[in-house]
Formats: C-alpha cells, sequence, structure tokens
C-alpha cells in the first residue's frame, strides 16, 4: 500500500491541470501543506450522481462518459480507490463459470491493458497469465468446462499437465497435480491506479469528481430518484447510482424508501512479502490452487498470496460505517491454513521474510455473483456493488453494462444473473446475509459439481406442506428463498449414500428421479410448486385486459375461464418473463410466473401499468399453495375428490375453473402441468392446502400416486422440448428463436411491446434457433453428464452453448437444449438461421473437452405425446409445418 | 446419575469471576494484567470468602482469600473490612486529613478503594456504618499519632491485620443497641477466618497471612517448564515453627496441651486467625458476654463451651506473617488458595496447570509480525504450535476455574475425570464436605513486559 500512496502522490501534477478535480491528495499534503485548498462546491444538479470512487463507481464513470453522457458527478467519501479498491490483488482473472461473468472479466481485461495509453495513468498492468491448479480429477473436470466456455469465446486457455506448470512457474511443486488450466492474457494491474486512470479519464470527459463528501441519503419522490442529500449539500438528480461497495447495503437502507441491496462484508487476508533473493519476474504467472483456496501473484520482487478460508469471518453486520477501511487487525491463527498451502505449492518460500499481512474486507452476495441494475422500487436509482472479491476482474465490464443500462435502458448482454432484481426485501436480514456469506466466501473455491445448492438462510419461505413432505423423505433445493422438492428419498434407501448425490457423472438419485417419472407417465404424481410466482390484476372496467394485451405478445382476449401461455417481452421481443395467465373473469387474471420473478415482474409491471385507480396489480404468491397433478390418472382423482366431470370434453387443456376438491371449495384448477404431460396444476388458499393434499393423496392410492419433486418435472419438460425462463429464455430471445410463434399473435388486433422486432424477424428470419439435443454415444453410466452452458460445435465449428440439460427416461438417453448461432465462416458475422441449417448439420456436444454426437431437433418427438392432444401442442404441430 | 458436561460446567462457573486491568493508550503500566477468581462449595452456605480491590488513594492492588470456621460470619466481616485497614494504614497523614474533614464537614468522601466484585460477593448493609465508625477511629488515631515517617507496607498491613481483629472484638464486648446488629458482631467475634492478602504496587508483592491459606507463586524457567514458590507459611500444627512460636508464648506447664491431635488445644485447626475469641478473652469476659447476650447465643453449645486447658489466653493472634518479593520477569502468576484446594493439589502442579493455561490463553492472543523479521516458515511453524496448543480444548474462560476442575475432577493420571468431576459436584450437601472443602482462588497475572522495565 505504500507504493500506491506514492503513486497517489506522483498524480498531483496532472491534477493541477485539471481543476474540476478536486484537491485528490489534499488531506495528505494537508500535513505539510498549512491550509486545506477550499473544497469546490457541489453542483446543485447534476443528472447522474455516482456514488463511491472505487473501481466500479469509476468505470461506471468512465463508461457513461464514454457513452456521451457529460452531466455526471462522483461521490467519494474519503479519497478515491481508497476502499477495497486499494487492496485488491490487482488479478485480472478471465476463468469464469457464469458467461456474463465471463464476458464482464474479458472485456476489463481488454479495457485496463489500453488504459495507460488512452489516459497516461500508469496502471501497472502487465499480461503475466493465470495457471489454475488441479489437485483432484473432477477440478480438472471443472477447469475443463471452464476452459471450453474460454476457447469458443476466442480466449487462449489450455488444459497443460503438471510438468508443463513448472516449466511455467518454477516455484510451484507439482507433486499433488493431476493438471492445471492456463490462461495466458490473464493480467495483473494495480487497482487503484486503474480505477485513478478510469476517473482521470471520466474527468477529461466533464464527469465532477468531488472527493470526502459523504452521501446521507438519496431522495425519492413517487418511485423516481429525485436527489442526493450529502454532508456538502444537496444534489438533484435523475439517476443515482450506488457503488459504495460494502457500504452500499447501509446507503440503501439510509433512505426513506428503503433500497435493498444485500451484501455483506468479510475480512479477507492476503500475505505481502519481501523480495526473493532472486526477485521474482514481474511477468511470471498468477497461480491459483483452488483445493489449497488460496492464489498466488507476484509482487514487487515477492509474492502475494491470500485465499479463501473455509471459516471466513463477517464483520459489520451491525452496520458500522466508517469512513475508509482502516488497517483491520492482522490474523495470522486465522491464516494459518492458507500459509500452510502456500508453503505445501511453494515450498522453496519458507525463508521469504514476511512484509505484512493485510486485512481487507471484502463484500460478497447471497449467490456468488455481483448485483447490478435497478432498484424495483425507485426508478433512477441503479447499483453497482458485491464484487464477490473480484471488482477488479469484473469492473470494467460491469461498469459499461451498466452505463448502457442507464443511457439505453438496457444492456447489451444478458444481464439476468445479476440483476439486482433476482433478490427481493428476504434476502436483506442481516442476519441471512452473515450466515450467507460465510457460506458463499468459502465457495469462491469450492468444487462446484452441478446441482449444488446452498445450506444457510434455508427454510426461510416453505410451503405449508412442508413437514408432511419432508417427513415422506423429501430433498430439498432453494430458489428465491423457497424450499422445493428435488424428489423423495423411498423408505429404506441409503440415505448417507444419497448425500454422496454430488458428482459431474450420474448422480446416484438417478433411479429415483426415474421411478417418478415413470409414475408420472403412467399414473399420476403431486408436485409442490407453491413456490411460482402469482399475481392478480384486476379492473373495474377495461382497463386490465387492455394494459395486458399491450404487455403480452399472445392473446389474452379469451372466454373467461382459458388460459394463455405467454411471453411479456420487451421492446426487442425479448422475454422479460414467461408466463401463463388464467381470465378470471372479464375483468380479471391470474398470472404465473417463475419463482425468481417476483420482484422483477412485479417491477416490471408496476413501471408499465397505466396509474390507474382502477387498475390494481396484487403479489398473491403467498395466498395459494400449488399441487401439480401429473400424469394420464390426474383426471381420475380429481373428478373423484371433485364429484365434477373432468375429461377433456368438460374440462379441455390450457382450462382453468375454480371448484371444490373433497371439502375444500374455492381451488383454482388449470389444465396445465408445465411439462407437457397431462394433469393439472390446484391453487388451493394455504389453509385448505394439508387438507387438500390429504384428500388427492388418499384418494390417489388406488391410482398408484405418489410424491415427486423438480427433478423429475425437468427431466419431463426437458424431453418435451419446454423452455424454462431464466434458464432456457431470457431477454434476448424471443418467441421466434424458441419456436413459440404460436404464443404470438401478431395480429390480434392490439399494439404489443416487442411486435414490431418480431415481425421483422417473421419476415426475415432469426439468428439462433432454440434447438434439442439427442446426445447419440454418450453413455449415461460411465460418461460426464451434461449440465448447462456446454458449446455445441456443427460440423465441428462452434454455433453456440446449452442452456439445459437432462436424462431423458423415456429416450434414454441425454437431452441438451441450446440454442445454435450461425456465424460466416470467414467473417464470424452472424447469419440468419434457417430450418435448413439446423438440420443439415452434424452436432456434437463438449462436455468438459469431449465432444458427443448429438441429434438436432427442432421440435419434441411426437411418440412421446400423450393420446389426449393439447391445444398449444397443436399449434405446435402446425408451426412445425411451416 | 450423572451431570452431563454443560451441567458441570455451570456449577463450576457459577462464581467465577475476571478482571482485566484496563490498558491506557493501548499500554498497560501496572504489573499486574488481571485476574481470574473462582469458588467452589463444600458447606452450605459457604464459608470461603474472596476480596479484591485496587487502591485508589495509593498505588496497588490488593487481594485475598479468607477461609472462615464455625460458620461464615468472621470471614464476611474480614473481606468486607480488612481492605479498608489495610488502605487506611497505608495513606499518608494528609490524605487521612482530608478524609477526616471531608467527614467532619459532611462533604463527600474521597473513594478509598475499587472493588472488583462477583454479583455473589456481598457486603452487609446493616453493618456498614458499625464497620465505618470503628475505621474512622482507627484513621483518626493514625492522624493523632502521626509518625511523620513514610508507610512502610509491611507494618500497614501487619497494623491492619491486628487492628481490624482488635475492633471485631471490641465490638462484640460493646454490643450494639440494635439486636440484629448486636448478634451479628457476636457471631463475626465467635467464628473465625484465616486471611491469605497480596498487595501489589510495581514489582514490590507484599503477601500477608494469617492462617492455613496459602500464596504461590508461578515461575516459569528459562526452557519453559514452571515452578512453585511459596509465599506464604501455613499457620498450623505441621509447622514446626509456628508450633514453637505458641509454645513459646506459653508457660512450660501446657507444653502437652497446647498442640494436641496436630489442632490448638486439640480444637483449632489453624494457629493464627481472626475472630475465635473463645481462644483469645479470658474465661471471665467469654462468660459475661455470652450472658448478657442474646438467647440465640446463650442456646449454642458451642459458643458456650470453654476449650481445655485454658489458662492463659489469648492462644491465638490474627497477626499476619508478611512476605515481601521483587517481582521478577519470570514470576507470571500467583495464585492464592484456601486449603480447600492445597488438600487436593500439590503446589508444584498448581502451577504447571495454571501455567500451561496461562500460556494457552496467551498464545490465543493475536501475533503481529509488526517490524520483526520473520520468514514465511518460521511464522508456519509458530502457527502450527499454536494451533496444537489450542486444539488441546480449553473449555475454561477463567485461571481459577481451570484450576478447581483440575483439583476436584484429577485422576490418578492427573487428568480431568469427567465421571469423577461429575460424581463430586453431584455429592449431596450432607457428604459434600465430607470429601471436598470449600476452595477458593485467585489467580494474579503478571506482565512480565512492565515488570522487566522497572
Amino acid at each position: 500500500a505504500a507504493t500506491m500512496f506514492l503513486r497517489l502522490l506522483s498524480d498531483i501534477q496532472w491534477r493541477a491541470a485539471h481543476p474540476k478535480w478536486r484537491r485528490m491528495s489534499g488531506s495528505q499534503r494537508s500535513s505539510s501543506t498549512t491550509a486545506e485548498p477550499h473544497p469546490v462546491a457541489l453542483p446543485a444538479q447534476a443528472q447522474v450522481v455516482i456514488c463511491g470512487g472505487g473501481v466500479t463507481g469509476t468505470s461506471v464513470a468512465y463508461h457513461l462518459s464514454k457513452m456521451g453522457w457529460k452531466d455526471i458527478v462522483l461521490l467519494e467519501q474519503g479519497r478515491l480507490a481508497a476502499g477495497t479498491t486499494r487492496f485488491c490483488a490487482g488479478i485480472v482473472s478471465t476463468a469464469r463459470p457464469v458467461s456474463v461473468e465471463l464476458r464482464m472479466a474479458h472485456y476489463s481485461n481488454k479495457l485496463y491493458q489500453q488504459l495507460e495509453q488512452e489516459t497516461g495513468v500508469q496502471t501497472g498492468y502487465v499480461k503475466t497469465g493465470s495457471i489454475s491448479l488441479a489437485q483432484t480429477q473432477d477440478r480438472l473436470i471443472s477447469l475443463k468446462r471452464i476452459a471450453s466456455s474460454l476457447n469458443v469465446m476466442g480466449i487462449p486457455c489450455e488444459i497443460i499437465s503438471p510438468k508443463k506448470v513448472l516449466q511455467l512457474h518454477p516455484l510451484i511443486n507439482i507433486h499433488d497435480l493431476v493438471g492445471a488450466m492456463y490462461v495466458p492474457e490473464d493480467a495483473l494491474v494495480s487497482s487503484a491506479n486503474v480505477s485513478l486512470a478510469l476517473a482521470t479519464a471520466a474527468s477529461r470527459n466533464g464527469v465532477q469528481i468531488h472527493e470526502r463528501t459523504c452521501v446521507s441519503h438519496v431522495t425519492i419522490q413517487k418511485g423516481r430518484v429525485t436527489g442526493v442529500e450529502t454532508d456538502r449539500g444537496r444534489i438533484q438528480c435523475e439517476y443515482f447510482v450506488n457503488c459504495a461497495g460494502q457500504w452500499a447495503y447501509e446507503l440503501g437502507h439510509s433512505g426513506e424508501e428503503p433500497v435493498h441491496i444485500p451484501l455483506h462484508a468479510c475480512e479477507h487476508f492476503y500475505l505481502l512479502t519481501h523480495p526473493l533473493k532472486d526477485p521474482l519476474s514481474s511477468s511470471l504467472p498468477t497461480v491459483v490452487d483452488p483445493d489449497g483456496r488460496i492464489y498466488i501473484r507476484n509482487w514487487q520482487g515477492g509474492i502475494l498470496s491470500g485465499g479463501f478460508e473455509k471459516n471466513p469471518k463477517p464483520l459489520f453486520t451491525e452496520g458500522r460505517n466508517q469512513l475508509e477501511i482502516q488497517n483491520l487487525q492482522e490474523d495470522w491463527d486465522h491464516f494459518a491454513p492458507l500459509l500452510s498451502a502456500l508453503l505445501r505449492r511453494m515450498p522453496g518460500l519458507e525463508s521469504l521474510q514476511i512484509m505484512q499481512l493485510v486485512n481487507c474486507p471484502e463484500s460478497f452476495t447471497p449467490d456468488m455473483r455481483c448485483i447490478m441494475g435497478e432498484s424495483p422500487t425507485a426508478r433512477g436509482y441503479f447499483v453497482l456493488a458485491g464484487m464477490n472479491s473480484a471488482g477488479i476482474s469484473y469492473g470494467g465490464g460491469a461498469g459499461k453494462y451498466l452505463a448502457e443500462w442507464i443511457v439505453n435502458g438496457y444492456p447489451s448482454e444478458n444481464v439476468w444473473p445479476l440483476d439486482l432484481k433476482r433478490f427481493g426485501t428476504l434476502q436483506s436480514s442481516r442476519t441471512f446475509l452473515r450466515h450467507r456469506v460465510m457460506e458463499v466466501m468459502p465457495l469462491m473455491y469450492d468444487l462446484k459439481v452441478p446441482r449444488w445448492d446452498f445450506q444457510t438462510g434455508r427454510q426461510l419461505r416453505t410451503s405449508p406442506l412442508y413437514d408432511r413432505l419432508d417427513a415422506q423423505g423429501a430433498r430439498w433445493m432453494e430458489k428465491h428463498g423457497f424450499e422445493r422438492v428435488k424428489y423423495f428419498v423411498p423408505p429404506g434407501s441409503d440415505l448417507l449414500d444419497l448425500d454422496h448425490s454430488k458428482t459431474f457423472y450420474k448422480p446416484d438419485w438417478f433411479d429415483i428421479v426415474g421411478a417418478e417419472v415413470k409414475c408420472c407417465k403412467e399414473a399420476v404424481c403431486v408436485i409442490d410448486m407453491s413456490s411460482f410466482t402469482k399475481f392478480e390484476i384486476s379492473s373495474t372496467g377495461d382497463q386490465a385486459l387492455e394494459s395486458l394485451q399491450y404487455l403480452f405478445s399472445n392473446d389474452l382476449d379469451v372466454p373467461v375461464g382459458h388460459v394463455v401461455h405467454t411471453g411479456m417481452l420487451n421492446e426487442k421481443g425479448g422475454y422479460e418473463n414467461d408466463c401463463s395467465i388464467a381470465r378470471l373473469s372479464k375483468r380479471s387474471f391470474f398470472m404465473i410466473s417463475p419463482t425468481d420473478q417476483q420482484v422483477h415482474c412485479w417491477a416490471w409491471l408496476k413501471n408499465r401499468l397505466p396509474d390507474d385507480n382502477n387498475l390494481v396489480l396484487e403479489d398473491v404468491t403467498w395466498k395459494y399453495t400449488a399441487l401439480n397433478l401429473i400424469g394420464p390418472r390426474a383426471v381420475d382423482v380429481l373428478s373423484e375428490l371433485s364429484y365434477a366431470p373432468m375429461t377433456a370434453e368438460h374440462f379441455p387443456s390450457l382450462f382453468c375453473k375454480e371448484m371444490s376438491v373433497g371439502y375444500a371449495n374455492g381451488i383454482r384448477v388449470m389444465s396445465i402441468t408445465h411439462t407437457g404431460e397431462p394433469g393439472f396444476v390446484l391453487y388451493i388458499p394455504i389453509e385448505y392446502a394439508l387438507h387438500v393434499y390429504n384428500e388427492v393423496m388418499n384418494m390417489g392410492q388406488k391410482y398408484g400416486i405418489r410424491n415427486a419433486g423438480y427433478y423429475a418435472l425437468r427431466s419431463l419438460r426437458i424431453e418435451k422440448f419446454f423452455a424454462f425462463w431464466g434458464q432456457d429464455l431470457d431477454a434476448f430471445t424471443t418467441p421466434m428463436e424458441c419456436g413459440r410463434e404460436f404464443q404470438v399473435k401478431l395480429d390480434k388486433g392490439v399494439e404489443f411491446l416487442g411486435q414490431e422486432v418480431l415481425l421483422e424477424q417473421k419476415q426475415n428470419g432469426v439468428y439462433k434457433r432454440f434447438t434439442m439435443f439427442i446426445l447419440e454415444d454418450h453413455d449415461t453410466d460411465t460418461d460426464l453428464w451434461p449440465w448447462w452452458g456446454e458449446p455445441i460445435f456443427r460440423n465441428g465449428r462452434y454455433v453456440g452453448k446449452t442452456t439445459s440439460s437432462a436424462y431423458s427416461y423415456t429416450l434414454e438417453r441425454h437431452v441438451c437444449l441450446g440454442f445454435v448461432h450461425h456465424f460466416d465462416e470467414k467473417t464470424g458475422e452472424e447469419l440468419v438461421v434457417t430450418t435448413d441449417f439446423i438440420n443439415q448439420g452434424e452436432y456434437e456436444i463438449d462436455i468438459a473437452g469431449q465432444r458427443f454426437q448429438a441429434k438436432a431437433k427442432l421440435y419434441p418427438f411426437s411418440s412421446l405425446f400423450t393420446q389426449r392432444r393439447r391445444k398449444d401442442e397443436v399449434e405446435l404441430s402446425g408451426y412445425q409445418r411451416e | 446419575f450423572y451431570l452431563t458436561p454443560p451441567q458441570v460446567n455451570s456449577i463450576l462457573k457459577a462464581n467465577e469471576y475476571s478482571f482485566k486491568v484496563p490498558e491506557f493508550d493501548g499500554k498497560n503500566v501496572s504489573s499486574v494484567l488481571g485476574f481470574d477468581s473462582n469458588q467452589l462449595p463444600a458447606n452450605a452456605p459457604i464459608e470461603d470468602r474472596r476480596s479484591a480491590a485496587t487502591c485508589l488513594q495509593t498505588r496497588g492492588m490488593l487481594l485475598g482469600v479468607f477461609d472462615g470456621h464455625a460458620g461464615c460470619a468472621c470471614a464476611q466481616a474480614v473481606s468486607e473490612r480488612l481492605f479498608y485497614y489495610i488502605a487506611v494504614s497505608l495513606l499518608p497523614h494528609e490524605t487521612l486529613l482530608e478524609i477526616e474533614n471531608a467527614v467532619e464537614s459532611g462533604r463527600a468522601l474521597l473513594p478509598i478503594l475499587q472493588w472488583h466484585k462477583h454479583p455473589n460477593d456481598y457486603f452487609s448493609k446493616e453493618a456498614s456504618k458499625l464497620y465505618f465508625n470503628s475505621l474512622r477511629t482507627y484513621w483518626q488515631e493514625l492522624i493523632d499519632l502521626n509518625s511523620g515517617e513514610t508507610t512502610d507496607v509491611r507494618e500497614a498491613l501487619i497494623n491492619a491485620f491486628k487492628r481490624l481483629d482488635n475492633d471485631i472484638s471490641l465490638e462484640a464486648q460493646v454490643g450494639d443497641p440494635n439486636s440484629f446488629l448486636n448478634y451479628l458482631v457476636l457471631r463475626v467475634a465467635f467464628s473465625g477466618a484465616t486471611a491469605c492478602v497480596a498487595h501489589v504496587d510495581g514489582i514490590d508483592l507484599h503477601i500477608a497471612n494469617t492462617g492455613d491459606s496459602r500464596a504461590m507463586l508461578g515461575v516459569q524457567e528459562e526452557d519453559g517448564s514452571w515452578s512453585a514458590v511459596n509465599l506464604s507459611y501455613d499457620h498450623n500444627a505441621q509447622n514446626e515453627r509456628e508450633v514453637e512460636r505458641v509454645k513459646m508464648e506459653h508457660p512450660k506447664s501446657e507444653e502437652r496441651s497446647l498442640v494436641k491431635q496436630d489442632r490448638l488445644l486439640g480444637l483449632l485447626m489453624p494457629f493464627r486467625a481472626f475472630g475465635d475469641v473463645k481462644f483469645k478473652w479470658s474465661i471471665e469476659l467469654q462468660k459475661r458476654v455470652i450472658e448478657s447476650g442474646p438467647d440465640q447465643l446463650n442456646d449454642n453449645e458451642y459458643t458456650k463451651f470453654i476449650p481445655p486447658n485454658y489458662y492463659t489466653p489469648p492462644y491465638l493472634t490474627a497477626e499476619p506473617e508478611v512476605i515481601h518479593h521483587k517481582l521478577r520477569p519470570q514470576d507470571k502468576f500467583l495464585v492464592l488458595a484456601t486449603d480447600g484446594l492445597w488438600e487436593t493439589m500439590h503446589r508444584q502442579d498448581v502451577a504447571r496447570i495454571v501455567g500451561e493455561y496461562l500460556t494457552g490463553v496467551h498464545h490465543q492472543q493475536p501475533i503481529a509480525v509488526g517490524g520483526y523479521k520473520v520468514t514465511l516458515g518460521q511464522m508456519h511453524g509458530l502457527l502450527t504450535e499454536r494451533r496444537a496448543r489450542i486444539s488441546s480444548v480449553f473449555e475454561d474462560q477463567n485461571a481459577a476455574t481451570h484450576l478447581i476442575r483440575h483439583a476436584v475432577g484429577n485422576n490418578e493420571f492427573g487428568t480431568v475425570d469427567h465421571e469423577r468431576l461429575s460424581k463430586m459436584l453431584s455429592l449431596p450437601e450432607e457428604l459434600a464436605r465430607m470429601y471436598r472443602d470449600d476452595i477458593t482462588i485467585i489467580v494474579v497475572q503478571f506482565n512480565s513486559h512492565v515488570i522487566g522495565a522497572y
């Protein structure tokens, strides 16, 4: 840190020539000079106020100003780059499992590389490369998966042998290694100087930077940001960007209307040493040893090494708002396991002299992904924080996406995995955050196998049937705080064995889920689907219908009692949400969306529905328990319980009716199952939930009823080529691209969001197609299983990635769903994807570097359809003939 | 039936108390880091008492354990009063004058002591006025005496002990119009208590001992091992010098009756004690006080009983033996404990157990590299060693508790045996006293850095 300090001082000359940037290091000099320079007054108003002068804040300012926005003020409570950014280890690493994170890191790397040339500020950028080590075969598999996704993005990356590791870095002990991943273009920077460079460029572009200015709160009126209160006065603004790092949570809570930004700080330790006898070269690659939980980079001839320990120390749970991060105490005992790992990895360092153990808090989020986007409750309130100790890697790209978001209304990439709206108030409890980040921090380096779940912060939202299901052997996973059943362990199964279900290969629940699927196909199963987001929209007149007709692409002017599958599209025709809407009456609608849509969909509708007291939007998620009865005998169970005819003539598919089930009245029964199988979903007022469940189970006995979980559901829907929002569908996917034109009514006579783009696509074709792949030469018992994110190759050339996969018990093959693009062989330009293009290719799916032949299909196997045809399937086959 | 480990812990920890001397500007200028204390009763109610206080008008810290017998009244009174007598004895003339003037004119009194008390350590409210008056008389006499000499700690301790015992005796002879107080002062005088008190001021450690409680210094040898240095002599029949002293103070004719069955006059274990006027007053005085005293006293066979061969009282004194010790950096801690501990444990074991416990605790304190030259390998070695120590899990946060756990629970191999501990702690009240005595322990931890700088 001392050298950074010097560099800060060396920048003073430049600053003098740029009076807009006020006394960068004023306080430091004030000890030697008599008076501190008089601070420049804050402007009374600005278009954008950014709070936080770390790498994220300066990156947002940089990119906004690059995009032509000039009226920007950046406020920093202490000095620029004095928070976590100052202490950041400065490793720019692109090896990230989530695609959008990978893109952000890749962009950051490119940005930093040219930043010194652009700004004249030394950034210390050195392209050192990085080596990620694998001590186990499983780790090597996970590295191979990342390597595959880096390669198809054109980022050089290779899996190397331990011997090659030794050639790249002579200090590494390779005896316990099985392999490694080498990313030659990863880099090191001085993170503080990167921030200063970004600030410099932003300042030249007109951004006003004010240090030692503390934002006390943000004022919000009528759901819009109106200004910022600081200790130096008020600034009116249209946009506020919270880049306050670990203080972002508190800042979000400081106003009258809280903005929930779920992040929590943990202490993070790294070690600095004096130089080696033969000082280490500054181009020596960075080493990541995730099995040892450490990273090691060269630092001024010595090393810098830190890690993510198993027992992190969360801090500031009570929200101690200190001005800057003071040097927290070194804790050697806490660091001991990491030091052991370091000396095990580089035994030659024993005699290296310690300089310092740095304790620098980092903020972590509940799902290990950073938080960006607009507040669901306050328009114009943007956030970029919670970098999970990868601030420097993501900073550049994240700042770019957020700037695009502010300027264009949407970023150029699908950032839903990072969207603030994936969280709600429920992730905002301090206790929850404290417990969760203690799990998240070690997870940074834990091996993440398919279907891993968080263990902390569980059992927050549960169905009223939770205990009943749990007692019957339910195994749980969590989505948006809601406990959902994965599968049911049959009585007598070896429970211990089942806990070892986490593997890259065939999991041990394989037969259990197979039995549940079989029961869905042949008899009837019950799946508790209460977690789904449920809204009711009603109005006194036609306002509800009119608004929904504009916001949804399908025609909602259907007879009362009909259920419509429809996308909620954005201006570009992309899926903001994919839902099922039942018309309960002329003027009221019942809307079912995915679980994690609760906040996003609410905000989307709230922001777009007319401000009309006669139009009511209500979140009724908590009011109903949903039981999905899947299978051919569902109809028998339900008709026996209701004394009502449930056959197709009386209760056609995609139909909704309130009826009695058992003693309970007012149960909303819909003939949909979200799987393509016959059956019904029962929306049950929660106080009847247990009764209805018991009745269904009792009555169902003679039809062979059993409980089932989401794994069975997933297998069913994937073999039926059903896309799920959040998994397969996102804001950059249109119905035309995923074979759902039948859910779009271009001619419904009402203008709707995204219509133009869809019309255009209908005429000119699409640039990607949602395709189903059946793995051909894949041995389910011995080969690695696909997960999602696997590269798809057509005739040996990369064409896209999978988005989900499952084993189809019907086909006895693995099925992957994914998007196929058509890149021009010479220019790489994206071309229209035609049906012929899809059909006339030889496909392979790359699972951790190993390619498996796959058969591509644009429609599901008709043989899989059940005897009773349903409305959308009829339409689907019609579409196929086009 | 067995007590679970948490039950055992809740019993052991019920009376534990810790005090850390506050640090100023990150530097602890006191030679005392702090102390841990604890008591485990065998009698019901417990007859042991403990006190700890910081002198506010002079420098130094006072710590003491008091073992009562024939009831707890005397030990209670001594635990409340003795430190005031010591503090007053140590006060310079001007401060005494200032205090007297304040009392005279009804002004607020300078605080003399800052007590460090466990919530169970109580002071009797009823007697405070009486006690205060006696104390005031004492300092008035000190003012009148005004020797002009600087106060010697040894002398002050001796004077305070003797004066308090004298006051206890006098208060019982004079009586009090308040019948409750009257009975109280008689109970105090007719019961007894030993006292072992430490006064620490910088590197000057004084131990004043009366009776068979014991003070022991824990010394860390250069090789890291622990040894014990006694800083008091037991006043009982095992101490030949003490037997000699008693014999010297009485005619040769009584030689055979003075110490019988290792007891004074065949009755009393400690050879020095507070109270116990049955061994101090003449027979006439005893009879007169008892006859004029309340009925409860008359009905009590013990108080009416005159020791056999009682010819030339007093046979007992409260005068302490004072040992002065200059603290050295290797002197790491001081253990003050009533005989309940020393009966079950050898001082060498006490030194080792406390020493290892305290260094274990020490090693859990953070280490900082600071400006030192440390290599990664050295640090790794150090941390590994620390972890090995920590993993031998010390469940106690209090050295005195840790010692009691060993004293009660140690098996023949010198390690704590939970089964034994559980049995010993679940003994019914009436049996407990047969297997163990009340145990009271204070462990004072010294600041070697400060001591080394003297």
